[in-house]
């Protein structure tokens, strides 16, 4: 679907994207993740086409990327803003002929999204008559009223309140289910384990990490694992196929210990070893979430 | 349909449909209205009352004539006696001491009117100057066939013949040009930096270019204010024609003024007409793209000043030397190139024109503004497209220099 070669974006004095390659697969719902500053946004305003990089290529469903994508495309920015003093129902008809909408298609689009959202009533309202979720919700009708193949999202959630936020995270995996493909930039990582499939990871202008989230969690799995046991606190001695890293006991004499296991031992050997000697309510492999391998990859590469 | 199409209807559309907009469209011709009505109240309030003047002349040397409507009496005895039997309002004392060098005095119950004494006094002079004439031998009567009586009739002459022109009204027309030009670039401009400065705060521009490039919407928005100026002017236009047609229909002299207007302007008028349209179109657009690059380069209004000053200077400069300069040598060498470089041109040339401009400078003028705003927009145009992305970051010559020099 989309295809990044080799971008290489420089401005005065600082790189924004050295030597950045991705694949968008058709479908995917994408992140593009990193810190601020690590070029995310100068890499959207590549793909959106607003600036234009000093080397590599974008293919776009395998053509090379130019003016007849964008109508392809619905850019919603980090930095939300409309014409403060233009009606809503006009100024979304106009911004979805300005991506090669006709006026009479665009409005009939309009009236279904409206009442899909319970926006029916605004059609005739100034943008600075709404509140802030009212103008984001607004903002994303405008940014999808096109049905564009390529959604890309930065950040967003934020200033949504929790029931608007969920209203457009349905909205967002109902696009994804009838063909869209969204490529989103956040911060908030939990959304991203619960929507993306796969992601890329910046810093400092350069690929740091990419690929399915799945493949990377278990990429990062480190062997630790949390045991749950009832009785007697159990002294654990160096014949234990695993380490533990943190104990706690609870007063109705519940131990959980985290463990890690030592080499070449599996998950199997720690109830081997434990099985005998005391009663196992729960064994979980951790998993290190989006968030702790975001920090641990940044802060490696800071 | 072009989307360039799409943005100048909007920026067209949302300007018309504003109050504002309407409100100066309908004041100006009503202000051009209420300017005839003053004047045909002016003119038709002649001072017809009877005037009775009593002449206290001490030296006996003063004979006025009775007028129409001013009627001399010389009642003698006292200036005082003369100012008490005064009988009505409108009459006055008009005491003449003897030695001619100390002040006459014109005594009335009411202010007198100015064009009242102006008449007595202009009477006097010509009744003194005629009496030292006499003193000093000179006949008079000899006098008068001597006096000439110039009459000036300006006649230009062109490839079609000689024509009678009324050089004022050409004059006027050309002026009231010259200045509507120098006004309305700055009104249009600045319209077109804040609807720049408007887009770049409110954070849709990035919405914007992502669908058009950077170019198209710039071009559109000047494209769009220009044509907003344009409906203007022809509103204007009309309207104030038509109210001074029906303003003059029933009062014969505003009529007729308003046709001799008219009538002497002559040929002349589709030449300044066609003139005014092209400096003001050509002006606008090289001016309203330099208000475009300083919109794009600042957060704000208020850091516009730093831009505006030196963008605003040649014009002012013209401006002020319009009236003293440009209309009285309007052939100077400085006359010539103020009207001829793109930054000055739609004020000095619009001065110019009444004074038969030579081809080739009218032409070079021209052919340079074309040029010019091509210019302006091709600068305007690179630094605006990386200045509408650029936020919070203080900007300076340099940096638009900068700015000016990014690749795509």
């Amino acid at each position: 679907m989309l295809s990044i070669r080799n971008i290489v974006k420089q401005y005065a004095g600082h790189t924004a994207l050295s030597d950045v390659s991705l694949e968008v697969k058709s479908g995917q719902i994408f992140g593009l993740l990193g810190p601020n500053g690590a070029g995310k946004t100068s890499l959207i305003r590549i793909i959106t086409q607003i600036t234009a990089p000093d080397s590599g290529e974008i293919f776009f469903n395998g053509q090379k990327l130019d003016q007849s994508h964008i109508e392809r495309m619905g850019y919603l920015p980090e930095e939300r803003g409309l014409y403060k003093k233009m009606e809503i129902g006009e100024q979304m008809i106009y911004l979805a002929r300005l991506k090669g909408l006709s006026r009479d298609e665009a409005t009939k689009r309009l009236k279904v999204w409206f009442a899909k959202l319970g926006m029916e009533t605004w059609w005739k309202m100034k943008i600075e008559e709404l509140s802030k979720g009212m103008q984001q919700k607004a903002q994303f009708v405008a940014t999808v009223l096109h049905e564009p193949d390529l959604i890309i999202l930065d950040e967003p959630f934020s200033g949504f309140d929790p029931v608007n936020a969920e209203i457009i995270k349905n909205e967002i995996l109902e696009l994804n289910r009838k063909g869209a493909t969204i490529l989103f930039s956040t911060h908030q990582m939990e959304s991203v384990e619960e929507l993306c499939h796969a992601i890329v990871l910046l810093n400092r202008s350069k690929k740091i990490l990419e690929g399915p989230i799945k493949d990377i969690k278990s990429a990062y799995r480190n062997d630790i694992y949390l045991v749950e046991y009832e009785g007697q606190q159990l002294s654990l001695s160096g014949t234990a196929p695993f380490e533990v890293v943190a104990e706690t006991t609870r007063e109705d004499n519940l131990h959980t210990i985290k463990v890690k296991l030592r080499g070449g031992s599996t998950s199997n050997d720690i109830l081997q070893y434990l099985i005998p000697k005391t009663r196992v309510n729960m064994l979980k492999e951790v998993i290190p979430s989006m968030n702790e391998i975001f920090i641990e990859k940044v802060s490696k590469t800071a | 349909m072009n989307k360039i199409l799409l943005i100048i209807q909007r920026e067209y559309i949302t300007r018309v449909r504003k109050k504002a907009f309407i409100i100066m469209t309908l004041l100006v011709p009503a202000l051009f209205a209420g300017m005839f009505a003053v004047i045909a109240l002016v003119a038709n309030n002649k001072d017809d009352t009877m005037h009775v003047v009593y002449v206290i002349d001490d030296g006996g040397s003063f004979k006025f004539k009775d007028e129409a409507f001013v009627k001399f009496i010389y009642p003698g005895g006292s200036v005082d006696a003369a100012k008490r039997n005064l009988k009505s309002d409108d009459d006055l004392v008009l005491n003449i001491p003897a030695n001619p060098k100390d002040t006459v005095q014109l005594f009335a119950k009411k202010k007198t009117t100015l064009s009242l004494a102006d008449n007595l006094q202009e009477k006097m002079n010509e009744i003194a100057t005629g009496a030292r004439m006499v003193k000093a031998g000179i006949d008079t009567a000899s006098l008068h066939k001597i006096k000439s009586n110039i009459v000036i009739k300006s006649t230009e002459m062109t490839a079609t013949g000689e024509q009678g022109t009324n050089m004022a009204s050409t004059y006027a027309l050309s002026f009231a040009g010259a200045i509507l030009i120098y006004m309305s670039l700055f009104i249009y401009g600045a319209q077109v930096m804040r609807g720049v400065i408007e887009e770049k705060t409110n954070r849709i521009i990035e919405v914007i270019v992502s669908s058009v490039k950077p170019f198209q919407l710039m071009a559109g928005k000047i494209i769009g204010v220009g044509l907003v100026g344009l409906t203007q002017f022809v509103l204007w236009i009309s309207l104030s024609a038509a109210i001074g047609y029906f303003f003059g229909a029933d009062q014969s002299t505003i009529h007729n003024k308003v046709y001799s207007f008219v009538h002497n302007l002559g040929s002349n008028a589709g030449y300044e007409l066609f003139c005014f349209f092209f400096y003001w179109i050509t002006g606008f657009l090289f001016y309203s793209a330099l208000f475009a690059a300083v919109g794009s380069a600042v957060d704000s209004e208020t850091e516009t000043q730093q831009f505006m000053f030196p963008i605003t200077l040649p014009l002012l400069f013209t401006y002020i030397l319009s009236v003293s300069y440009l209309f009285t040598v309007p052939d100077s060498p400085l006359s010539v190139w103020l009207s001829i470089i793109p930054l000055s041109a739609p004020v000095a040339m619009m001065m110019r024109i009444p004074y038969n401009v030579p081809g080739w400078q009218l032409g070079l003028s021209m052919t340079l503004m074309v040029l010019g705003f091509i210019l302006t927009t091709y600068v305007a145009a690179r630094i605006y497209r990386v200045g509408i992305l650029m936020y919070g970051k203080k900007a300076s010559y340099k940096e638009l220099a900068k700015w000016f020099f990014y690749k795509e």
